[in-house]
């Protein structure tokens, strides 16, 4: 049973993360009709975003430390993080430590320009041509994207801590009366999960409870029909772009201390999550979020020693495997609206 | 000539030549000039452009007809490459045998995958053909270790004692053709230039030629017509009582061969099989190769593998070294600011360079490189055409 509750919380976190780009993918697919491969990449340039915010908090200079001296004689130098100029020794040192939440604040008027400019440069050229064109243009420019990231950072990962306070395991068998010890679980996924589903709450809730997500669901259903009532429809799917962009990046914010931000990391996540979006069915957000779960709770069973040692490699292709079987037998995918990409 | 008509049996002698005349082609600049490292005749990258360019053109039968798009066609190309290492080590140390077994295995392969992805189509079939290779990538990776070797993958060793083939015990054995190993051929040299003539390339050269013709004989035959009728429009297929299912599979099963017989040619030039051939990216490759060269045209493919090969393997050599001495000539300030600004395009960044002139391609000219050129040449036709018709106008005498 305690091994049951380990897998499930294993396969959380990553499931937080395929359904946090799945969301993404489908609100993109659902308004705007384009299919972005390039969305692995926003999840990446996330990822660096907490990068450059933690490297702009730790820029420094040299000061001498007061009362020691190298062995020339000179006076010692250190560095030392502006902040600590800025706000004093022990604020500064939070703040450093802090870098890869507070970097969710840069993170979100980044990312939604980045989506801007992306959908108003190049996607909107191609609202009228094939999907094939639309897949090659994306993963074009992921392509660009990631050469663009590792040209200025380089081919190696790079580590981002999360804070110190975050360190450390939650024991949580304790809490359910199991022996202590025996369910652990990181802080830092602990909170990944809660913020993900923070985001995924504050996605619906927007579409569900404001005037602006009543439109753009009404321009989801029937896009022709809301143009006709004197609304500009265009105005508000671009800003619905911005805000999946802004979804994935902060996915990838979160991401940065669990797996060090690496430049290929979002190719290597666009393909599970295009799996979870067709599994979740085309342009169904919940589905999306749902398979997001599913497939990364299911991948995590699928490693336990016990069930790769009775079918071997099953952890490798259990989400392709169940991808297969889903599209086979439930065309529309698990939760996949009428008409939508049926063929 | 063979069954073509006049314009394709130009575009097959063409071709013809400047497969047979690669040597000399791709060496146009002397040995130990500046200009030496752009040369790419040597017998390793020919290879690899006619065997990628078997690649694309199989994969154009699929896509460019069909419009199928494709995500999982390394997987063919893996199975392709590990039937054959498999029959040299065990069968025969001959290649073409072991080329017969990778196309009848990765056709094999491909008809079972393609039975399955096809009851779909649109971006399912591009996802359900990404499982399928990535799972025999990842199979290959771990489980079926005793089969493909895992990690290392697998190679002709000194304890291999194939079948029909007299092996001493301990020597490793060489892939050859008729007891010519693959790695011989003669060098010419020629005042400064240099030419290496190698019989792996000409077999593999051959095998590219055999698949152009039949790729060309494909795209015009009936059969042609009834895959580009399922591109078009499957449903008034059906509504004439056609079922576009058999043609749709019987495309994908060729151009699974066509896969398969690039992936035993890879192996019959260099005997070696890794798992990283079938990953994903190595699908997307291909993909990218057939687009950049021209979707649907005869030609395309083959000048996207090449183009593609070349960018990969002499582009990529590009060092600061090599740009600070082109760009001597300027003043100082200039040449380190030109490098500055050119050295991000090539060399290590080549992938950002080849990136760019994707999306380029993409959305400026979908036809690819081959619409690129025929624009120019009716650009070119056009102008010659009303500078004549110009003149016309002006020597007709006023009314």
């Amino acid at each position: 049973m305690d091994q049951f509750i380990v897998q499930i919380l294993n396969g959380l976190d990553k499931g937080s993360a395929y359904a946090l780009i799945a969301l993404g993918l489908t609100l993109i697919f659902g308004t705007l009709g384009v299919v972005n491969f390039a969305h692995g990449a926003l999840f990446m340039l996330g990822s660096f975003c907490a990068v450059i915010m933690s490297r702009i908090l730790s820029a420094s200079h040299k000061v001498a430390v007061p009362g020691e001296t190298d062995f020339l004689g000179n006076p010692l130098m250190r560095d030392q993080p502006y902040v600590y100029d800025w706000f004093g020794e022990a604020a500064g040192a939070t703040i450093v430590d802090w870098a890869v939440p507070i970097s969710i604040l840069f993170a979100i008027p980044v990312m939604i320009g980045v989506g801007f400019i992306m959908e108003r440069g190049l996607i909107k050229h191609f609202y009228k041509r094939p999907h094939a064109d639309q897949i090659l243009v994306t993963f074009a420019l992921a392509i660009v994207l990631q050469e663009v990231i590792k040209y200025f950072f380089g081919a190696n990962p790079i580590q981002t801590p999360a804070p110190e306070a975050f360190d450390g395991s939650l024991d949580f068998g304790s809490w359910l009366g199991f022996d202590p010890l025996t369910i652990m679980y990181p802080y830092w996924r602990l909170v990944y999960f809660l913020f993900a589903a923070l985001i995924i709450a504050g996605v619906f809730a927007f579409l569900q409870f404001t005037t602006f997500g009543m439109v753009v669901r009404a321009g989801m259903a029937d896009r022709e029909t809301v143009g006709l009532l004197g609304i500009d429809i265009d105005k508000r799917f671009t800003l619905m772009f911005g805000i999946a962009a802004a979804v994935a990046g902060l996915a990838g914010v979160m991401y940065a201390p669990i797996v060090a931000p690496n430049y290929h990391m979002g190719m290597d996540f666009l393909v599970l999550s295009f799996v979870v979006v067709v599994v979740g069915g085309m342009g169904s957000l919940p589905g999306a979020v749902a398979a997001g779960f599913l497939l990364g709770i299911l991948e995590s069973f699928a490693s336990m020693p016990w069930m790769v040692d009775k079918l071997p490699g099953i952890n490798q292709i259990i989400i392709y495997l169940v991808a297969i079987i889903i599209l086979l037998t439930r065309p529309r995918g698990l939760m996949g609206r009428k008409g939508v990409m049926e063929d | 000539m063979l069954g073509l008509n006049k314009n394709d049996t130009t575009l097959f002698l063409v071709v013809l030549g400047l497969t047979l005349l690669a040597p000399f082609i791709l060496n146009p600049f002397p040995e130990g000039t500046g200009m030496a490292q752009f040369n790419a005749g040597y017998p390793d990258l020919m290879q690899r452009f006619v065997i990628f360019g078997i690649f694309a053109i199989g994969f154009n039968i699929l896509f460019g007809l069909t419009g199928y798009l494709s995500f999982g066609h390394a997987a063919f190309l893996g199975v392709g490459s590990y039937a054959a290492i498999w029959s040299l080590k065990l069968f025969t140390l001959d290649v073409i045998p072991a080329i017969i077994f990778a196309i009848i295995l990765a056709g094999a392969f491909s008809l079972l995958v393609g039975f399955i992805s096809l009851r779909r189509s649109g971006i399912y079939f591009s996802i359900l053909t990404l499982a399928f290779a990535q799972m025999s990538y990842a199979l290959a990776y771990s489980v079926l270790t005793p089969l493909t070797g895992g990690e290392t993958g697998l190679q002709i060793k000194g304890t291999d004692t194939p079948l029909l083939s007299n092996v001493a015990e301990g020597e490793i054995g060489r892939a050859n053709f008729l007891g010519m190993e693959m790695g011989s051929g003669f060098d010419w040299a020629a005042g400064g230039w240099a030419f290496t003539f190698n019989l792996g390339y000409y077999i593999a050269a051959v095998a590219m030629l055999i698949a152009f013709y039949l790729s060309i004989r494909i795209f015009r035959s009936p059969f042609g017509i009834m895959l580009r009728a399922v591109k078009s429009n499957q449903q008034r297929m059906n509504y004439t009582g056609l079922s576009p299912k058999p043609y749709t599979l019987a495309a994908f099963v060729i151009s699974g061969m066509y896969a398969g017989l690039a992936g035993g040619l890879m192996v019959a030039m260099d005997t070696q099989v890794g798992p990283e051939r079938m990953f994903w990216t190595a699908s997307g490759e291909v993909v990218i190769m057939t687009i950049l060269g021209g979707a649907g045209t005869l030609l395309g493919p083959v000048l996207g593998a090449g183009f593609i090969k070349y960018f990969e393997n002499i582009v990529s050599k590009i060092n600061k070294d090599i740009l600070h001495n082109w760009f001597a000539f300027l003043p100082d300030g200039f040449e380190d600011v030109m490098v500055s600004l050119v050295y991000p395009f090539v060399g290590k960044g080549w992938h950002l360079t080849l990136g760019i002139m994707f999306m380029l391609v993409v959305i400026f000219l979908p036809g690819g490189l081959v619409e690129g050129g025929q624009r120019l040449m009716g650009l070119f036709r056009r102008k010659s055409k009303s500078s004549e018709a110009d003149e016309a106008d002006g020597t007709e005498p006023a009314e």
